[in-house]
Parts: C-alpha cells; sequence; structure tokens
C-alpha cells in the first residue's frame, strides 16, 4: 500500500518506528494530487510543498507527542496570511492576518497543512456544486456529487489526496458528504471544538470536526481540535478526555434507538437495508437496539431553514466592498453612491443559493414577520431538542441513515433547491439539538456508490458514538474499500 | 412671554452616550484609548474579520452595574445581547451588539434642580450596553470617506430618559446633573468634545393641558451641554411657529448646525430602518447573582446630591458655596479632608471656593493634579491665624506651593514670607509714612477712617506685604489718635 | 402565521432584496420570487405547531456568564490591520463618499488631539 492510502495512526506507528518519515508521507500525498486532482477538484488550493513544512518533524518530535501528518482544511477556517475564500467570489484575495484556533492547535502538533479543500459557497448546500472554483466530483463516481457542504475535504479524504480532513457542519456538512464519499465524519457536540476563526454560517449550529479514513482516526483529530478557547464564547470549558480509551470493541448493553420517523417514505431501499443490516450486526455485537420516537423530525428541516438562513443573512451583512475581499464598482451607467457599492459587490459577490438564503434569513427576521417566522423557528427548535433529552433518558445512542440516498448526479438537484434542502432531512436535528453525531460507512448499493450509518448521541458523549463507531467498523469490511480511480 | 411660548408646553426626552473607560474594548483586547494612530487598535474582533467572535469584558458589566445604581434603575438580572442589524462603512460586521428587549437597567431617575429651586424627577426609561461604531471621515480633497476603526467596540452605555424634561434648560441641567454623577463614578470621562459623551433629543410641542403628546423631531450634531439647550431653544421657536401657522409637523431627524444656529433637516433617502433584532447567538446570556449587583452597589462612593445635602447639614455651608465644592469630587474629598485638620469648615470653605478655585481654572487643572495637600491648607490657615502670615501673603504661598510642589514651612522660609509684626519695625515704617503723607495725616487726625486705611495699604506696600495689618492700623491710631 | 406571510411577489423580492443590500436584475427577481414561494410554502408546515407555550431556544447550551478580563492584549497594529484592506489612504480604509449631510461629517483628521482645554 502507498504511503498516502494509510491511516494517520498507521503512519504514527511507522513513524515512530522510524520506517519512513513525514516528509515521505507528504510527497506521497501530493504525488496523488498530482495524479487525480484535475479529476476529483477537491481542492480550492494546494499549498505548494515546502521544505519547510517538515522542518522539526523527526521521529523525536513524534515521541513527543507531535503529529506530522498531511491535513486539508476546509476553506472556510481562517489561516493565517492565506486566501481563505469559503469558495466564494466575495473573499477573492482576502488573507486572514490570524489562523482558526483549531488550525494554532494542529500548528502546534506539527501538521503539515496540504492544503484548503472546496466546498459550497459559504457552506450553503448538500452537493459542493456551488462554488466559484467549479464541482467537486465523488471519488466513487466522477460524474456524481460527493455531497457537502464539506465535500472538498469528504473527496480528498476518500481519493487519498491527504489523509486526513476538516470540516465543518451547520446541519450536515460534515456527516452527509463523509456518507456519499464513504469516509468518517464527525459533528461534535456544539461548544466542544472552538469556532473562532470559522467564518460564520449559522452561528448557533457550526461546528468544525474531523472526517478521516476511520474511526481511529476520528478520534485522533478530534483530540487534537478539541478544548476549550477564551476567544469563543460558545466553547465550553470541559476537560477533552483522550478520546482513543474510547474506541473499544464492544457494545455489550449499550441501548439504542431506532427512530421510527427516520424510516418513512422518501429513503432509499437500499439505504434502509444497510441500516437494518446495521442494528443486526449491532445487536449481535450485544446491543439492545429498539425503536424510538422523536415526533418533530418532519419539522426540522422547516426549522433549520429559518433559524440557519436568519442567523447566516446577518453573518453575511460584513461582506459589502468595504474593508477587505471583492470590491465591485457599478457598471459606469449606475450612480457610485455608497449604496450602489455594497449593492453591486453583493450582487457580483455572492452567488444565486447565497442570495437565496440571505434573503429568506433577511425576511424572517423582518419587521411584521418575526414572530411567525425567526420566534417560531427557535420554539420548533426546543420542541425538536425536547425529544431527543427524552429519548436519550433511557437509550445511549440513536442510529439512524445519515442521508435518504446515495450520492445523485452532478446538476441533478441544482434546479429543485427545496430537492436538495431535503437531503439533510436526517442531519439537521442533530445541529438544532446541539448533540454530536458520527457518520461511517455502512455498505455499498448496487452501483458501487458508498451509503453511510449515522450515530448519534448525548451532549458531550462523543465517547459513545466512538464506541458503537468503532464496534461496527471492526466487524465490518466497508472502511477497507478504495474508490476505483484510473 | 410671547403667546405661542404661553400656549404650547415642551416635552423633550434625551438620549444620552456614554463610553465606558475600562482599560479594554467591550469584547475583545485592545486598549480603550483615544487620539491614537488610525487602526492601530484593532485586532480580528473589532474589526469584524471573517471568523473573529466577541467574548465580553466583565469590567464593562461592573460599570454599568454601577451606573444603574446610580440612577436608581432597576438592574435586571438577566442579561442578554441581541443584534441590531444595519448597512454602514462604520460598523464592520454589519450589525452592532446591542441590547433591545432586555436592557441591563430600567425604571431609574435622577433629580434636577429647577429655575424656582424646587427639585424634579427626571425619569430613566431605560440604560443599556452597546459596542460603539468607527469613525467615518469625509475628506473634500480625495473625495472619498474615510474610516478608522479605532473606536469600533469602545463600550457605550446608552440612557434614555422618558420625556419629563420640560425645557431646553432643564435639558441642559439634566445633561450637567448626569454628568456630574457619572465622574463620581469615575466609569466615563464624559467629555463631549471627545465625543466619550453624545446626546441627541427628542422634542415636541404640545397644547398646554393637552396629554397626548406632539409628533416629535429627532436633533443630532450637538456637541455641548450649550449646543443640546441651544439647538433645543431653536426647535421650540420653529416647532411653535410651524404649529401656529398651520403647518403639520413631520416625524423627521434634524442636525443641529452650530455655526449658522439652526437646526436642519437630515436629507437621507434612508427609509425608515428595519433593525432585524435577534438574540446575538455569538454571546451566552448572564445571570448576574445578587452577591455581585450588591458589591457592585456597595463600592459607589457618596453621589453628589447626598453629598451636597450633607456638606450643607454636617457644616453649616450655604448652597451656593456647597454647590461649587461638590461640583468636583476631588474637590469635595479635600473639603472634608481639610476638615480634619482645621476645624473651621467656613474658613476652609472660603479658601477653597475662592483662592484655590480661582487658581485652578486659571490653570485650567484639577485638585487631583495639583501638589497642593490638604495639610498645606490648614497650615496656611493656622499661620493666618496666628498672625504669621498676612491674608496677601498666604495667598502668595498658595500659589508657590502649586508651582513648585514645596510646603508651607519651605516657602515661608525661603521666600522670608513670615508677616511681619514685631512693633519696632512696624513702627519705624509707620513714622516714615507719616513724614511723607502729611496731608492723610491731617486727615486721619480729622477723623476720616478711609485715609487710616490708605496709611495700611502704603505700610504693606513698604512691607512688601509682610506687614500685619491689623497691627499696623492699630499703631496708626496710637499715634495720631492717641488711641 | 398570517395569510400575509405565506404569498411572495415581485414587489416583496425587491424591497428583500434592497434590505439584504443586493442588487437584482430583472430575470433574477422572477426565478427568485418563485425560489423563496417554494420555500416559504414549505416552512408554513411550522404553523402545524402549537408552539403557545414553548419557550424559544436562541443557544442550545445551558452556558452562561462567560467572561474576559479587563486586560489590554495586543492589537495587530495599523500595518497588519491595511494588509488585507482593498483600498486605503493615510492609515484609514478609503470608501465612496458618504453623503448624509456636510454637517455630520469631520474635516479635519482627528486621531492626534491637542490639548486645546
Amino acid at each position: 500500500m502507498k504511503l498516502n492510502e494509510l491511516t494517520a495512526h498507521e503512519i504514527l506507528e511507522l513513524l515512530k518506528a522510524k520506517k519512513t518519515s513525514a516528509q515521505e508521507v507528504l510527497q506521497s500525498v501530493q504525488e496523488q494530487i498530482k495524479t487525480y486532482e484535475s479529476k476529483v477538484k477537491a481542492y480550492a488550493r494546494v499549498h505548494p510543498f515546502s521544505p519547510q513544512q517538515t522542518v522539526g518533524a523527526t521521529p523525536d518530535f513524534v515521541e513527543n507527542s507531535a503529529i506530522p501528518i498531511p491535513i486539508a482544511i476546509k476553506d472556510n477556517i481562517c489561516i493565517r496570511d492565506r486566501e481563505t475564500t469559503c469558495a466564494s467570489k466575495i473573499l477573492k484575495g482576502f488573507k486572514p492576518p490570524y489562523d482558526a484556533t483549531v488550525v494554532q492547535k494542529l500548528k502546534e502538533r506539527g501538521s503539515l497543512i496540504v492544503g484548503q479543500t472546496n466546498m459550497d459557497e459559504f457552506a450553503f448546500g448538500s452537493s459542493t456544486e456551488n462554488s466559484c472554483y467549479g464541482p467537486t466530483r465523488n471519488p466513487w463516481d466522477l460524474e456524481r456529487v460527493p455531497g457537502g457542504s464539506s465535500g472538498g475535504s469528504a473527496a480528498a479524504v476518500a481519493a487519498h489526496e491527504t489523509i486526513w480532513a476538516l470540516g465543518s457542519d451547520t446541519g450536515g456538512s460534515i456527516r452527509q458528504p463523509a456518507s456519499f464519499c464513504g469516509v468518517v465524519g464527525l459533528k461534535p457536540t456544539y461548544g466542544r471544538v472552538s469556532r473562532y476563526g470559522l467564518i460564520a454560517f449559522a452561528s448557533s449550529l457550526d461546528q468544525i470536526g474531523p472526517i478521516t479514513k476511520d474511526v481511529t482516526d476520528s478520534a485522533l483529530l478530534l483530540n487534537i481540535i478539541a478544548g476549550h478557547d477564551p476567544l469563543d464564547s460558545t466553547c465550553v470549558d470541559l476537560p477533552v478526555p483522550d478520546y482513543t480509551k474510547a474506541l473499544i470493541n464492544d457494545v455489550k448493553k449499550i441501548k439504542i434507538g431506532l427512530p421510527k420517523e427516520y424510516f418513512i417514505e422518501g429513503i432509499d431501499s437500499e439505504v434502509k437495508e444497510s441500516i437494518l443490516e446495521a442494528t443486526k450486526i449491532l445487536r449481535k455485537c450485544g446491543a439492545q437496539v429498539e425503536e424510538v420516537s422523536l415526533p418533530h423530525t418532519e419539522y426540522a428541516i422547516p426549522t433549520y431553514y429559518i433559524v440557519a438562513t436568519a442567523e447566516a443573512s446577518s453573518n453575511l451583512a460584513r461582506y459589502d466592498g468595504v474593508q477587505y475581499g471583492l470590491r465591485q464598482y457599478p457598471a459606469k451607467t449606475r450612480k457610485t453612491a455608497l449604496i450602489d457599492l455594497y449593492e453591486e459587490t453583493r450582487d457580483i459577490g455572492f452567488g444565486t443559493e447565497a442570495k437565496r438564503r440571505i434573503m429568506l434569513g433577511t425576511y424572517s427576521l423582518s419587521s411584521g414577520y418575526y414572530d411567525d417566522y425567526y420566534l417560531k423557528g427557535l420554539k420548533a427548535r426546543t420542541l425538536i431538542k425536547n425529544d431527543f433529552d427524552k429519548v436519550f433518558q433511557n437509550f445511549d445512542a440513536m442510529i439512524t441513515p445519515t442521508a435518504p440516498t446515495t450520492a445523485f448526479k452532478l446538476g441533478e438537484k441544482t434546479n429543485d433547491p427545496l430537492s436538495m434542502y431535503l437531503s439533510d432531512i436526517y442531519t439537521t436535528s442533530a445541529n438544532l439539538a446541539g448533540i454530536p453525531a458520527i457518520s461511517l460507512p455502512c455498505g455499498f448499493s448496487k452501483n458501487g456508490l458508498p451509503m453511510g450509518l449515522q450515530i448519534m448521541a448525548k451532549p458531550f458523549n462523543e465517547e459513545m458514538l466512538f464506541r458503537i463507531a468503532y464496534t461496527f467498523e471492526q466487524n465490518t469490511p466497508w472502511h477497507k474499500r478504495k474508490p476505483p480511480l484510473q | 412671554m410671547t403667546t405661542t411660548q404661553s400656549k404650547y408646553e415642551t416635552v423633550i426626552g434625551l438620549e444620552v452616550h456614554l463610553q465606558l473607560k475600562t482599560k479594554t474594548k467591550i469584547f475583545c483586547g485592545c486598549a480603550n484609548l483615544f487620539g491614537q494612530e488610525p487602526n492601530s487598535l484593532t485586532c480580528p474582533v473589532c474589526l469584524g474579520l471573517p471568523g473573529s467572535l466577541p467574548v465580553f469584558n466583565k469590567m464593562a458589566l461592573e460599570y454599568a452595574i454601577k451606573i444603574a445604581s446610580a440612577l436608581n434603575c432597576a438592574v435586571n438580572h438577566f442579561v442578554k445581547f441581541d443584534r441590531k442589524n444595519y448597512y454602514y462603512p462604520d460598523l464592520p460586521k454589519g450589525y452592532q451588539i446591542s441590547q433591545y428587549d432586555l436592557p441591563i437597567a430600567s425604571h431609574g431617575y435622577l433629580f434636577i434642580s429647577t429655575s424656582d429651586g424646587a427639585a424634579k424627577k427626571i425619569q430613566i426609561k431605560r440604560a443599556h450596553l452597546e459596542e460603539d461604531a468607527g469613525k467615518l471621515i469625509h475628506d473634500p480633497e480625495l473625495n472619498c470617506s474615510l474610516v478608522d476603526y479605532n473606536r469600533t467596540g469602545t463600550p457605550l452605555m446608552e440612557i434614555v430618559t422618558e420625556p419629563d424634561i420640560a425645557s431646553p434648560q432643564e435639558a441642559y441641567d439634566y445633561l450637567q446633573a448626569l454628568k456630574l454623577t457619572l465622574e463620581y463614578l469615575d466609569v466615563s470621562d464624559c467629555d463631549m468634545e471627545k465625543g466619550s459623551l453624545r446626546c441627541d433629543a427628542n422634542i415636541s410641542l404640545r397644547e398646554k393641558g393637552e396629554s397626548q403628546l406632539g409628533i416629535k423631531a429627532e436633533v443630532k450634531n450637538m456637541n455641548s451641554f450649550k449646543a443640546v439647550k441651544a439647538a433645543l431653544e431653536f426647535e421650540v421657536h420653529r416647532q411653535a411657529q410651524a404649529l401656529e401657522s398651520g403647518e403639520r409637523i413631520i416625524q423627521e431627524t434634524r442636525l443641529w448646525d452650530e455655526n449658522k444656529a439652526i437646526t436642519l433637516p437630515m436629507r437621507s433617502k434612508e427609509e425608515a430602518h428595519d433593525y432585524r433584532y435577534f438574540p446575538e447567538p455569538d454571546l451566552v446570556p448572564f445571570i448576574l447573582e445578587k452577591e455581585i449587583i450588591e458589591r457592585v452597589r456597595a463600592s459607589i462612593p457618596e453621589l453628589p446630591s447626598a453629598k451636597l445635602t450633607r456638606l450643607m447639614q454636617d457644616y453649616q455651608l450655604n448652597e451656593y458655596d456647597a454647590r461649587l465644592i461638590v461640583q468636583d469630587r476631588g474637590l469635595a474629598n479635600f473639603f472634608e479632608e481639610c476638615t480634619q485638620l482645621y476645624p473651621d469648615p467656613k474658613k476652609i470653605c472660603n479658601w477653597i471656593t475662592g483662592p484655590i478655585l480661582q487658581e485652578l481654572n486659571a490653570r485650567k487643572i484639577a485638585i487631583d493634579e495639583i501638589s497642593l495637600k490638604p495639610r498645606d491648607l490648614a497650615a496656611l490657615i493656622q499661620k493666618v491665624e496666628k498672625n504669621i502670615l498676612s491674608n496677601l501673603a498666604a495667598k502668595e504661598v498658595l500659589k508657590l506651593i502649586i508651582d513648585t510642589g514645596k510646603n508651607v514651612e519651605q516657602i515661608v522660609e525661603e521666600k522670608g514670607f513670615a508677616q511681619v509684626s514685631d512693633d519696632n519695625t512696624l513702627n519705624e515704617i509707620v513714622d516714615g509714612l507719616m513724614k511723607e503723607h502729611g496731608k492723610i495725616v491731617q486727615q486721619i487726625k480729622e477723623g476720616k477712617e478711609s485715609a487710616i486705611g490708605f496709611l495700611v495699604g502704603q505700610a504693606m506696600r513698604k512691607t512688601e506685604g509682610k506687614g500685619n495689618p491689623k497691627k499696623i492700623g492699630e499703631i496708626i491710631k496710637r499715634r495720631l489718635l492717641h488711641v | 402565521m398570517s395569510e400575509k406571510a405565506k404569498t411572495i411577489t415581485e414587489k416583496d423580492v425587491r424591497t428583500i432584496a434592497s434590505l439584504s443590500r443586493i442588487y437584482l436584475r430583472d430575470e433574477e427577481i422572477q426565478r427568485l420570487t418563485k425560489n423563496l414561494e417554494d420555500m416559504l410554502r414549505h416552512i408554513a408546515q411550522l404553523e402545524k405547531l402549537d408552539t403557545s407555550k414553548v419557550e424559544p431556544t436562541s443557544h442550545v447550551l445551558p452556558l452562561r456568564n462567560v467572561f474576559r478580563e479587563d486586560v489590554v492584549k495586543e492589537s495587530l497594529g495599523q500595518k497588519e490591520a491595511l494588509k488585507f484592506a482593498v483600498e486605503h489612504t493615510q492609515g484609514a480604509f478609503r470608501v465612496p463618499k458618504v453623503m448624509i449631510s456636510h454637517l455630520m461629517v469631520q474635516v479635519e483628521w482627528a486621531p492626534k488631539v491637542t490639548d486645546e482645554t
């Protein structure tokens, strides 16, 4: 096996045993990129290799808990002095003068940043087709989407164009692409990982999380990025356990709920089958799997689209051409007062989906509509959260499909925004409730497309997720398959 | 009073924005300073860079509780922030973090003294915390506008009154009373020139006896308390005229033009703002424990109105003098410390309201900034009482203490200010003068009192102010009147 | 949710676009009106929920009282702050003239304060 096809934990063993060097690993990754990136287009920007990057990444460094593994970072996470654009024209040329806290943590541990991955503009999307750099393609079938909005990160991991990656998840943006690309994607509990430096979409829903080849890597990467940050008021001051200790191949006596509302019409029969198969395997491993109810599930999408777009409309107000990024003066035929500068910049700078969401958000906050829309949405959120609290009183976790289908074809849903939104149906509730959720591969469809299993647990109980996920993974072959890239 | 003035009554509400002088800004660690190089006190947070997040400054909360308490407000135990969304170049995030429906303070009041001496209660409707915006400057040469974000993120307290103010003079008095109270709390520089205190006014007229409020005008761009009064006086006049001539008053924003001394309507095509307030998701709410509020309340010094009453009572000062002393917290402290050292409040008061205030005003400094200490004043008064120094000399010594920082003893010795009181020296001088001013001597013998004064004055000149005037007077009387 | 909230006209869309400071061409307005209408119809499902006795959730964590101490941290400094500026001059960010009123505009460059009390 080539170096770039290994997992991070496998590479760390090799590094400790001095059987390879961080430089060799990085070079292997970069060769893969040279070969396949033109087909997959996972990256918005590949950082040029510089020997500086591996300075200090000696085996001794590894002994002292350095983790000099190549990582790909979603293009909405600020990297100091590197162009960071959220795949949007409006931030072209913007180079943040600071690192996101997670990037700082990674750098402190010797991480080698391969590049910044493609995404849906400002994380608005479920297919990575809304990018100013063009779409990313699913390594399992280049005619299909990798999912979104962290499609670039998921595709890069699946195509072994990086060892592991960071994505962000507001309504499923880590988990759904992980499901479509056959990799592991974790959305931590809201407040577990710092959002400082994550370019905001919906402040009360966003979380940064790991996208990896297997569950062990996910625990390793969460160890690095989780933890209190005094620069983020919503990041909790709770100690970070060693999540690798939760990687136990045993789910005896674990009570898992299967929410019946997640198995109604609209779900692919193969996807449904794969989940039911998964429950059989978990039962064999000793878990207790029972049906439960999350009665307000059908309201998750409308609630999400009110709350998230309202926050987004406010978070994106700062992109106006005044300080940084794109400044677009109107054509000579129109006036150039300040307001025209705003309007023109935001017309040219934002893509269609961004405009849609900003306008919906503005609408639901506006005078006369606030009570019926935004406030209503916040109340519906309470009901959705209460559903989860109730179930978790008697259950340790819940299992659902991650997405109702496998990866759809490029262009299939671009003219039907509503149908695009509905592909988030299983993932948005976890964001609304603030709970942690992980997606891992649970099978392949007849035409070779990956399917994902989602596990959800109580707030700050990522250990439960890792335990169940690890057990499932160790008892199934899915994580070992590779995409048939030529 | 003209017919219009007697027909209408004025209704004014004031909105004051106060910059709090915490060491750092409200949501980031940048220093909170005025007058620095543009954009030098900025960071990703106050610049509103993508990915930045606010974290609340504890000291701003304490200052807010202090202000709320001093204004007799109810303090809300549940503190949350909201976003106020609008677009302007000095607002980098495209929204201001403020407080909308749950301000930290409400239902307070401040007393002012009306023209007939009565105390009037001005109700404070609400006071809340928010962040300041940057500074937008128009450059006529370059035909563009320039933005300096040093000021973004400065903590502000917005204090809004009920429409209880009934005249431009009352508005002025309210602002003076508010400023004095806030200065005592040491939470702000309260300087309208530097922009640490800004004031907008709402003013309307209605016929006397009418209970409904008239249509109001919002007046902005006033840069001093005097300007507030002048602008409101202009508005009273303008609105009264308009009402009389049957014109409709429209609700509008008007700007005060200091040069022309008029208000002008703000010609802006801005539609009525829809701020789309919603709770700030990046800041978690705050629950104020009773202990915190009590602790902060306890740390508030005696406030000006209470001090005024007490000084008048305890030291038998008259109101005028007491007010002068209370105007400056440092001065009031100085006064009370002096009374501990020399038990004659009246004398001390006279010195403070007289020569000391004179010096402070001339030098444009505050009592805390000079080297004069209470023991210095006590020593001075003592020496005058003991006839070691004449009043005149004492005033000279006072000036020198302020100039040099030396104490009374040192200066008296150095400059030889000790009053000349020994009989021989004075007798000699009087002898000399009697020879010089024969005519005056004649007048004295004829009983003219003022002539004695003249000779005393001359003697003081001869002694360079060091003579003991009382003694000189006695000598003259003895010699010439055989008294 | 009132009836007015469910249907959305092109005029509404123009108003919202103006509030959002986005200039829209005519074709875009048509398309967006349809999109927004679809979305609002979908969102209208929430009407079925009885939320009269429900508290809104603004913050999903039970976290309270997160402060920072009033201690000065280093700022970026003028040079760093302007590094990413689109247009800047004399240490300030530069934008097209903002004309509210000549009265609201200071003509001198304020920051260097001389002690003119």
